[in-house]
């Protein structure tokens, strides 16, 4: 083995002149790049000393072909000296330190401190030569001044030659600061700025090439003129052209000059540019890194597959494969997957000989390849049913971000998943893509079918509660299941449950009710109570409000959000503590399926006419909305009095804001109320009801009345001055030229109350595009701080120098994957022990 | 006069003990650690000061915690960190 050694240290510098002569190869001089004949020149700045770029050609310093010449440095002689442009800054500050004759630091400290230290305390006279010193100024990006006369790279560069090492060393300079002039431009190798030829074989050159061009060019011409003895001011001109063209060969992006231009007007993209941003090489190559073996697109819901199920196209299924070694146990599996050749799924693409020889299946090749298969060989075959894939939807907020799927190859163009599984991806179907990797090895699959496989992921870690749960209407079929009024006869319980795809044992009984059939699906020893969503709404109590399961029967109440919802579901929670993780899952899979088949079988349907409001109601709800407007305008009338009294800490004008505001809230409140009492029950209200979709505030504002549109918490007050609109008079405070919409959606919005909703459906639009930047970047930060601390095996979080952080990890010791809303159930631990001992 | 203030009566900061040699001992052994692997506190913070620990010393935290009501933190006094 190579002898290791650790690394001590990196140091960052600048190159020497020397070191840059050193590590080239050629002297650039000529700015053309090729004779007529098509060939690059010698000594121009595509010199094929510089690295070869065709594949087929030899280096010519090297002899290395494509793959192995990186490419040697060139070298260009400026004729005049440059200021570094991204050192410009540095230059200026030691400029200011330093000596305009003698070049020492201008200071009488004699340790080592910081530049910045001296640069406070910088003496006006030399102390070693008494020299009194110019005020410097710096002028972006890259010009000097001392007392208003330009100071010239040339003069900055003598001056630096001066400064003694000692000197340096006591600010912590560990270069040369006359290097920071530049004198020898490093010319980059041609592999670093690969010409491309196009189909009509003319070149078309990389952006680099086409700026060294332009400071050779620029540098010969300086040349030839300081060498016939021009007059100062063109050797001046040329001199600021060439200090342009280095710069913006470093960063074509300086503020204070122009961006150097492409001949269609795009600018260039120089060296800076290569690194910054996302589509630099930091982010975009380095920190970013491309997969194969995986596949993106639409996704579908499918009720019909399993929660650990995702269905893939064949399309894809026939595109992605899997290697797969031949052995005893699968060659005729195997065999009879190559006959099927790479077109029909499922089949396989390429069959890898024991000596490595990588062989095409072809529709030709086929049956002649699946004769010679052997043990040993190894076969890329198509995804199929079973096989185990990681499948994303990005963000990737939390670690549910990922997770590992069974493959169901199904036909179409789209992924299929369940819907209980769309919470933690946070998906939709609205044309959201997904995407889905294949692990390569067995090591891999089993790695994540154990630790990231949908069963294992059901507690999120987040709250401590269960994630993937029934949504929408498998909430709403469950609960008009388990109503009381549900009471079916033996044929079509049993049909119910064919279509759920349920085998279970009915129990032998003329007439069964929905309760019974969804007991079916619970465990025999489950026992729990707790309230329904139902019943949440409601002040009275009802014989079904509270839910109890004895001995795995419900016993009372309906199944709702509360029972199996995500984020809150009671009972999958107590399974998911009291069984396997499979058992869990199947619970979810069977209860969901159930939920869909009783809507099936009954009929779900909600219309516009569930919005609808008796003569009565629409009577109360203009009556509660009249009555309110009258009392603002009572309000407003006291405030003109001066007889309103003022709140605490608020101005008399936030004061009437503030009765105002909480006066119409009322209406919509009581608004609320009428609708809840007045409203049939409907399915829309069933929904609302059980937390499968929509909630009574949506019902509220179909029905009666929208209420208060805010903009920042406030009624609406922006627009002209004194009023919000020209069609109200200035000082106008009544709640319809501030933003109050006394209609309902159904019954249709005036053009002004039109026009308030769209402020705030505005404000709403932008508050959610700025949150989410928002704490996208905070959840960054937040990862890249704590990416490397671990909780190690004797409990303890430990940082990468296995130093300890934590003593208990979360100072508690509760992993909230696996606890009950971030707290240790006490009560369930208790009971599972005594059960123990039975 | 200006008046001195114990920070350390104040209610928001957790008490301060400083461990003796045995019970340093006793906490590296338990966690099997060198004593460079602790949580470090710099021997010019305020409480540091106050109780008169100094550099070496290991100070027993307790401190009421959200989570678990009440959490147990070590930390050793060091040279002051540039």
């Amino acid at each position: 083995m190579a002898d290791m050694k650790e690394v001590q240290s990196i140091e960052f510098g600048v190159l020497s002149p020397k070191m840059i002569l050193k590590m080239s190869t050629v002297r650039i001089a000529r700015a053309e790049l090729y004779d007529p004949d098509g060939y690059p020149i010698d000594g121009g700045v595509m010199d094929p000393r510089m690295g070869v770029i065709d594949p087929g050609l030899r280096c010519r310093t090297c002899g290395g072909s494509v793959g192995d010449c990186g490419g040697h440095f060139g070298y260009l002689e400026l004729a005049r000296p440059i200021v570094h442009v991204l050192y410009a800054k540095f230059v200026y500050k030691l400029l200011k330190v330093i000596c305009r004759k003698c070049g020492k630091l201008l200071t009488g400290i004699r340790e080592k401190t910081s530049l910045k230290e001296v640069m406070k305390t910088a003496n006006k006279k030399c102390q070693g030569c008494g020299e009194e010193q110019g005020e410097i100024k710096f002028e972006k990006p890259y010009s000097f001044w001392e007392d208003k006369a330009p100071l010239n790279p040339m003069s900055i560069r003598e001056r630096f030659e001066k400064t003694p090492d000692e000197d340096l060393e006591l600010i912590r300079v560990r270069i040369r600061p006359e290097w920071l002039i530049i004198t020898i431009l490093p010319v980059p190798p041609v592999t670093v700025r690969p010409s491309i030829t196009l189909e009509t074989g003319e070149r078309s050159e990389d952006d680099l090439t086409h700026k060294l061009v332009d400071i050779v060019r620029i540098n010969q011409r300086l040349k030839e003129n300081i060498d016939i003895g021009a007059p100062d001011f063109i050797i001046e001109d040329l001199w600021e052209l060439l200090q342009y063209h280095v710069s913006t060969f470093f960063d074509n992006e300086l503020t204070g000059v122009p961006h150097a231009r492409h001949r269609s007007g795009r600018g260039l993209k120089t060296l800076v540019q290569r690194l910054k941003t996302k589509e630099g090489r930091f982010r975009s190559n380095l920190a970013g890194k491309r997969v194969n073996f995986c596949a993106r697109t639409v996704i579908s819901p499918d009720n019909n597959i399993d929660i650990d199920e995702v269905g893939v196209p064949e399309i894809i299924a026939k595109e992605l494969t899997i290697p797969s070694r031949v052995t005893d146990f699968n060659i005729a599996m195997v065999k009879e997957v190559v006959k099927n050749g790479p077109n029909v799924w499922p089949g396989a693409n390429y069959a890898i000989r024991p000596d490595g020889r990588k062989k095409k299946i072809t529709e030709e090749s086929r049956n002649e390849i699946a004769e010679e298969i052997v043990n040993g060989w190894i076969v890329e075959r198509h995804l199929q049913n079973g096989d185990i894939v990681l499948f994303n939807r990005q963000p990737s907020l939390h670690r549910m971000s990922i997770m590992a799927h069974r493959v169901k190859v199904m036909p179409y163009r789209t992924f299929r998943l369940n819907l209980c599984v769309s919470p933690p991806y946070n998906a939709d179907f609205d044309g959201d893509e997904m995407n889905l990797h294949v692990p390569q090895t067995e090591e891999a699959q089993a790695e994540a079918m154990l630790l990231m496989q949908v069963q294992n992921q059901v507690r999120s870690p987040r709250f401590g509660g269960p994630i993937i749960a029934p949504k929408n209407d498998h909430i709403s079929g469950l609960f008009l299941l388990t109503r009381k009024e549900t009471i079916m006869t033996k044929e079509e319980a049993a049909q119910i449950l064919a279509y759920a795809g349920i085998d279970a044992e009915l129990p032998d009984k003329e007439k069964i009710a929905g309760k019974e059939v969804f007991s079916l699906l619970l465990p025999k020893t489950l026992d729990i109570e707790f309230q329904s969503t139902w019943h949440k709404g409601k002040a009275e109590k009802e014989e079904d409000s509270n839910v109890v399961i004895k001995d795995g029967k419900l016993v009372k109440g309906v199944i709702d959000k509360s029972a199996v919802g995500s984020e809150e579901g009671a009972i999958i929670d107590k399974i998911d503590k009291v069984s396997t993780p499979q058992e869990v899952s199947d619970f979810i899979n069977k209860v969901s399926r159930l939920g869909t088949a009783m809507l099936d079988t009954r009929g779900f349907t909600v219309g516009i006419s569930d919005n609808d409001l008796s003569d009565e109601a629409k009577k109360l709800v203009s009556k509660a909305i009249k009555k309110a407007e009258e009392d603002v305008a009572d309000l407003i009338d006291q405030y003109n009095k001066g007889k309103l009294e003022g709140l605490p800490d608020r101005s008399l004008n936030a004061s009437l804001e503030v009765y105002i505001m909480q006066r119409l809230a009322k209406a919509v409140n009581e608004c609320g109320e009428i609708v809840s009492s007045h409203v049939p029950e409907n399915d829309t209200i069933f929904m609302a009801r059980t937390g499968a979709r929509g909630s009574l505030v949506n019902v509220t504002q179909t029905a009666a009345c929208i209420g208060q549109e805010t903009v920042l918490g406030q009624r609406i007050h922006r627009g002209y001055l004194n009023r919000t609109l020209p069609h109200f008079k200035k000082g106008d405070l009544s709640p319809i030229s501030h933003g109050f919409v006394g209609t309902s959606f159904k019954a249709g919005l005036t053009p002004f109350e039109f026009f308030w909703d769209s402020l705030n459906g505005r404000e709403g639009l932008m508050d959610k595009s700025l949150r989410t930047r928002h704490s996208g970047y905070m959840e960054r930060r937040l990862v890249n701080a704590l990416q490397d601390l671990k909780v190690k095996y004797d409990m303890t979080v430990r940082d990468l120098t296995n130093s300890i952080v934590q003593f208990v990890p979360g100072e508690d010791g509760i992993d909230p994957a696996k606890s009950n809303w971030g707290k240790f159930d006490v009560d369930n631990f208790v009971n599972m022990e005594v059960s123990k001992d039975d | 006069m200006k008046e001195e203030i114990k920070i350390t009566s104040h209610f928001v900061v957790p008490k301060h003990e400083i461990l003796t040699p045995d019970e340093i001992k006793v906490l590296l052994d338990k966690f099997k650690i060198s004593i460079n692997q602790l949580p470090r506190i710099a021997e010019d913070d305020v409480v540091v000061k106050e109780i008169g620990a100094s550099v070496g010393d290991v100070l027993k935290i307790t401190r009421a915690s959200l989570t678990a009501g009440v959490s147990q933190y070590y930390r050793l006094v060091v040279r002051e960190q540039l």
